[in-house]
């Protein structure tokens, strides 16, 4: 049983001049308990429009969601008021931002942010919130949480204060977490002991988690499934063992051999994928990759929408005869 | 090695110190002192692309910025083939910069958002005199496609362009006076994966086509490796190890090489579920503890002892330079 099932979900958001971009086009997601599903793609591709959307968190009144569905335990997220949202977000669906600078309140101490995360849902008398704060903040590995909680964020470092967002975020256990590139702005080092951090924490409470990155060494490390997103849809999706052992779009080929080696001969010419992501506001309706598959493509393709296509148990594929391996 | 004839140094860097005032108080005087570059000393030789990776903090850009002379060295000298390059004097500067070029992080912030793209590239050699306007024209044209950008770019402005070719044009401007250093302060960091990887070609076909020497900053171990002949590792302000790519990445020698090479994600499912053993954080170079600023991380028993930070930089095997410390390497443990 999938605990967030979302279909077909299409969001849009108006240019400059007021026109209509379609930038998440028609993407299905699936999240389980204790299970990690990785987004995966290049700036610009849509995945944290998903992600804002499946929160209604979407800039108002520029983004729009056009169509689509969004199934939260059975309950429709899209039909419901604005103060029943509220409920959810924060409480049943917690979210990790990128930037913790920009998720933190300059202007109030760390531990007044995580006691409001237990008040706001009503989950702690105001007495006793500072003890389940402390608790929270030893959690996530906070050292001295006593006096840290008095402090505020410019006094922490970014990994800490990465992990006060993470406090905050797990605060009311909630069943699923939604994080957007949660280590991108941290070192490598702070970034390995954040994703421990995360994935223990997730373990214990059997939470899904949507994890959005670009870096498929970090998908590699924790996801269970991944789905790889391109110019505002899903090109692949598979177990995540199946997209680095046998992937079979070409985009997914592409980044995977892109990306330099460890152990392997250097400065040698790396494997490109030739040309740039295409604007959103010029595609058509057919196979977005095509054009960049450096395979022939017929013109006809690119105006039909390839359709997703199960090619092993699992596995699905855009199947697009240039970009799709068995076509 | 040693049959090799002997390679010239292009860069040598000696005992580079760049100190910060950090101020303080009603008065804004000087409370304290950031040691962001901390008695650093290494050569670059002619035709080799040196590495240099450490995280955040550990003063990597403002030792790049000494070298083309963007921050005032408290100490220590820069050595461009054996003469002192004074950014700071007046005289020879023009000169020397004709030598010495930077490229960027950030394209979109590095290029000047009111200049086309064609007086973005001319500009230097405008002001370096570098033949008359039609003469310089072809040149820009020429630069333009050595990147891989179309000559008609030139009539451009920089918002037109994507993050990659935006690098591409910050690496024509840096190329436009042939200089024989280029120092590049993490110029694929900003790029999305497919984009990345288009860069990091251009720069291994420039540097074979142009025989350039290059000092190369990124934390990404990875693409250091990939593009480096030789990587030097550096944590809290000084350099830690020094080596060729292959083998530090091989053969790491200092606790923290092998820290920040364990905690690389690698796309390679069978190694899931490998992560860092190292705890905590830099410490800040404001107020560096006592003794080795490393130890503590890797929690070594050894660490206790260390009253002092290790200074002496010493050549473990040959080419390959670490820095002396009885709690971070197993140096230590031979001599104990």
């Amino acid at each position: 049983m999938s605990l967030l099932e979302a279909r077909g979900l299409q969001v849009a958001f108006a240019d400059d001049a007021g026109k209509e971009v379609v930038v998440v086009d028609g993407v299905d997601l699936s999240l389980k308990p204790g299970r990690t599903l990785g987004l995966v793609g290049e700036s610009g591709c849509g995945k944290s429009v998903t992600a804002l959307s499946l929160l209604r968190l979407l800039p108002h009144p520029v983004g729009r969601i056009l169509a689509g569905s969004v199934f939260w335990k059975g309950r429709d997220l899209l039909a419901l008021s604005s103060e029943e949202m509220r409920s959810i977000r924060g409480k049943e669906i917690g979210m990790i931002f990128q930037e913790p600078l920009n998720a933190l309140n300059p202007a109030h101490t760390i531990g007044r942010q995580v006691d409001e995360a237990f008040l706001v849902h009503g989950l702690a008398q105001s007495r006793q919130v500072r003890s389940k704060t402390l608790e929270m903040l030893a959690m996530v590995g906070i050292p001295d949480p006593v006096t840290r909680a008095n402090e505020y964020p410019h006094q922490l470092s970014g990994g800490m204060r990465q992990r006060v967002v993470i406090a905050m975020a797990l605060a009311c256990e909630p069943e699923l977490i939604i994080a957007d590139e949660p280590t991108t702005a941290l070192d490598v080092t702070i970034q390995a002991q954040v994703l421990e951090l995360t994935r223990k924490l997730q373990q214990k409470s059997n939470a899904a988690l949507l994890l959005i990155t670009h870096d498929l060494g970090v998908v590699a490390q924790t996801c269970d499934e991944v789905a790889v997103m391109y110019a505002g849809r899903i090109v692949e999706r598979a177990p995540m063992r199946e997209i680095f052992e046998n992937p079979k779009h070409a985009y997914t080929q592409g980044l995977l051999k892109s990306i330099p080696s460890l152990t392997g001969p250097t400065q040698v010419k790396l494997p490109v994928i030739e040309g740039m992501v295409p604007s959103l506001s010029e595609l058509g309706n057919g196979c977005r990759f095509a054009p960049r598959s450096g395979r022939p493509h017929r013109s006809s393709w690119l105006m039909e929408r390839p359709l997703l296509r199960e090619v092993s148990q699992d596995h699905w594929v855009e199947s697009c005869p240039a970009c799709c391996s068995q076509s | 090695m040693n049959d090799a004839p002997p390679v010239e140094a292009l860069l040598r860097i000696d005992e580079l110190k760049v100190h910060f005032p950090v101020l303080g108080g009603v008065w804004r005087r000087a409370v304290a002192t950031c040691k962001a570059v901390d008695g650093v000393s290494f050569e670059v030789f002619k035709g080799e692309t040196l590495g240099l990776v450490g995280e955040s903090g550990c003063g990597k850009s403002t030792l790049a910025r000494s070298i083309v002379g963007l921050n005032r060295p408290t100490s220590g000298k820069i050595l461009l083939e054996g003469r002192e390059l004074k950014w700071f004097s007046g005289a020879s500067r023009k000169m020397d910069r004709r030598r010495v070029q930077m490229v960027f992080q950030d394209p979109s912030e590095s290029l000047d958002a009111r200049q086309t793209v064609g007086q973005i590239i001319d500009e230097p050699m405008m002001i370096h005199d570098r033949g008359n306007a039609s003469e310089r024209t072809r040149r820009v044209g020429e630069l333009l496609s050595l990147v891989g950008l179309s000559e008609d770019a030139a009539l451009r402005y920089p918002f037109e362009f994507s993050g990659g070719q935006r690098q591409r044009i910050g690496i024509a401007r840096a190329l436009a006076l042939s200089p024989e250093l280029l120092v590049l302060d993490e110029p694929v960091s900003a790029l999305d994966l497919s984009i990345r990887s288009q860069v990091i070609n251009l720069l291994l076909d420039l540097k074979i086509r142009l025989g350039l020497t290059c000092v190369f900053i990124a934390h990404d171990l990875s693409v250091v490796r990939h593009l480096s002949d030789r990587i030097a590792v550096m944590y809290l302000g000084k350099l830690v190890e020094l080596a060729p790519a292959q083998e530090l990445l091989a053969n790491p020698m200092h606790a923290y090489t092998k820290a920040l090479i364990e905690a690389i994600p690698r796309p390679d499912p069978d190694q899931n579920g490998r992560f860092s053993t190292l705890r905590g954080e830099v410490p800040s170079p404001i107020n560096p503890p006592p003794g080795c600023a490393f130890g503590h991380r890797v929690q070594s028993p050894l660490h206790a002892l260390s009253v002092q930070r290790p200074s002496r930089f010493v050549e473990a095997s040959p080419g390959h330079w670490l820095l002396d410390c009885p709690c971070c390497t197993d140096r230590g443990k031979e001599n104990s």
